[in-house]
């Protein structure tokens, strides 16, 4: 495990390269038309799906089953997002989301900084096997855990709360938020928390006052890591949620026929839709954010 | 002076917690999961005691073993695919694209961030045959190969399922890999350069050496991604057409809460758990004796 070489240090280094360097890569004669062939194909690849989805989500039934695929809406039916809604029950859905997503992803940051600065700033002994022991948890499946954890939640009385869901989630984040901010706490000099002991503040003074403003990046990267993580799982949603009103986005649109009886196809694209735009509108924002957390986190193999 | 950093009181209200949280959900589930798999029954039904009846009948079931395969078969057909399309990928970042790349990077990245359940609804709808036929099938009876049921047989379900799955994650690859490929010194693709290497062969005899660890890595994390598959399978065939796409993970669900079988459930979660570390340990072991060789 590369430990010794802090990975999110590397994945930022490409963006301050100087540009010029870059032309070391590119060849003599650049822009040949197969190379614009194959950007435009990578491109219809990756928009195409996502603009026949939103369209397909403003169609009618009828203009769904009965005219080609490709054409527009005849109609534009942004009705079908408010079915999707209230008869569809994304907002329930969503609501849920929201529930266990937020206090979750609290602790998750709360308990997993104050760790991550005990074992990488604090010297103790044994601070290795633990960074160890909590490596581990990223490996293990989840399908390990799912089990006594429902038990346990049974006999605790939690099923039919979103409880089982945010203590979950709280413990299988933990790992690599710990990881990761242990990572982070390396670029951090130790001899600043001495430096401030002599000036009279406490150990626990100095992480909150000093440490924190220091690696408040970190956080929101580790933070937008852990959103994805638990704003899209599926497995421990489906295990936890056995009542209709506790399932977050990802079980309700996987099962979502609402109240409708049978499929109605605008609507479940709306719904479809409205599950995207949420993570779409926090990458529109803070998408380098984005892609340097989660590809940093990766190199925790 | 490190007896402030050493304060036992501090670092003990520091990590405690996280300790605390983490035992008890992973660490405790764990150990106990292990003891399931001697058992039989559900939290509802309560548990007896089996012996290795659980270890025996994984020897002995067709279903577990067919699930294992798949797992495996598809774990490197994904993974292979990923990591080849986002070193693909990554090469046409750096060689090719200007200033347009990181708007490329960024949006080839976005699927990456979807929701899974999403996306395996989108494709699922994408390449339907009916009721309606999906852009996929209409595309191809204009190419005049004729409508394809992509869900009805194991092999297209499969090649269906590959290919979301690398459509979703190529992004990701592409730009770990990217990284890997700036990381490497100027001074080395000049001299490369003096010495005449361009093209396949600068990419073939300096690129592929030095991005070998990078490379290695996204290896490592893909196999252990797609070991655990689930969300992509549940929302796109859901293990169908029968059980023909079925990996571990969905079996050990199904076994678990489909038939109430927690026992069961867990020898395969523990199946499961020894494939992961196994495969992780393969690839560790043949990346070093390729770093020594090489």
């Amino acid at each position: 495990m590369a430990l010794d070489s802090p990975p999110m240090m590397k994945a930022s280094g490409s963006a301050r390269r100087p540009g010029t360097t870059r032309a070391l890569w590119r060849r003599r004669h650049p822009g040949r038309i197969w190379v614009k062939v194959v950007i435009g194909l990578l491109l219809v690849v990756e928009v195409y799906p996502l603009l026949w989805m939103f369209l397909t989500s403003l169609k009618s039934n009828s203009d769904y089953l009965n005219k080609s695929t490709w054409s527009l809406p005849t109609s534009w039916e942004w009705g079908n997002y408010s079915e999707a809604w209230t008869t569809g029950h994304i907002g329930l859905y969503v609501r849920n989301s929201l529930l266990a997503t937020a206090p979750a992803l609290l602790l998750i940051i709360v308990l997993g900084t104050a760790a991550g600065f005990a074992l990488q700033i604090m010297v103790w002994k044994g601070r290795g096997l633990m960074l160890i022991i909590f490596l581990a948890g990223i490996m293990v499946p989840s399908q390990m855990i799912l089990l006594p954890l429902f038990t346990v939640y049974f006999r605790a009385g939690l099923s039919g709360t979103l409880w089982p869901l945010i203590l979950t989630y709280t413990g299988t984040g933990l790992p690599l938020t710990v990881f990761m901010m242990a990572t982070y706490y390396r670029a951090v000099p130790r001899e600043l928390f001495e430096a401030a002991t002599i000036d009279g503040a406490g150990i626990l003074r100095s992480f909150w006052s000093i440490s924190i403003p220091m690696v408040r990046n970190a956080i929101l990267t580790v933070g937008l890591v852990q959103f994805f993580f638990i704003w899209n799982d599926l497995l421990i949603a489906l295990t936890f949620t056995n009542n209709q009103d506790l399932r977050t986005i990802q079980v309700g649109l996987l099962n979502f026929t609402g109240d409708f009886g049978a499929t109605q196809y605008g609507p479940l694209f709306a719904a479809i839709c409205i599950n995207v735009i949420g993570t779409l509108v926090i990458y529109l924002f803070l998408n380098q954010k984005v892609m340097k957390g989660l590809t940093g986190g990766a190199v925790k193999g | 002076m490190h007896r402030v950093l050493g304060d036992r009181r501090a670092i003990v209200t520091l990590i405690g917690p996280a300790l605390l949280v983490y035992s008890l959900v992973m660490l405790v589930p764990m150990v106990w999961s292990l003891g399931y798999s001697f058992t039989k029954g559900n939290t509802i039904d309560g548990f007896t005691g089996n012996g290795l009846h659980n270890f025996q009948r994984l020897f002995s079931d067709t279903a577990a073993h067919k699930a294992l395969w798949f797992s495996l078969k598809y774990g490197v057909a994904v993974t292979v695919g990923q990591v080849l399309a986002g070193y693909l990928l990554a090469l046409l970042y750096i060689f090719f694209l200007k200033r347009a790349s990181a708007v490329i990077r960024t949006l080839v990245f976005f699927p990456v961030i979807m929701p899974t359940v999403a996306v395996g609804l989108l494709f699922q709808k994408f390449f339907q045959v009916a009721p309606q036929t999906g852009p996929m099938n209409s595309l191809l009876s204009t190419v005049g190969v004729g409508s394809v049921d992509w869900f009805g047989s194991p092999g297209k379900a499969f090649w269906v399922l590959v290919i979301m799955d690398i459509w979703r994650s190529m992004g990701f690859y592409a730009v770990l890999l990217f990284a890997g490929l700036v990381d490497i010194p100027d001074e080395v693709l000049e001299s490369a350069r003096l010495d005449g290497a361009s093209g396949l062969r600068l990419v073939r005899h300096i690129v592929l050496p030095l991005s070998f660890p990078v490379l290695m890595s996204a290896l490592i994390f893909s196999i252990n991604g797609t070991l655990k598959v689930f969300d992509s399978i549940v929302a796109l065939t859901n293990g169908g057409p029968g059980n023909a796409t079925t990996p571990l993970t969905l079996y050990m669900f199904q076994t678990s809460f489909t038939y109430s079988d927690y026992g069961y459930g867990s020898t395969i979660a523990l199946l499961l758990t020894v494939v992961c570390l196994l495969v992780t340990l393969a690839i560790f072991r043949v990346s070093r004796r390729d770093l020594t060789e090489g």
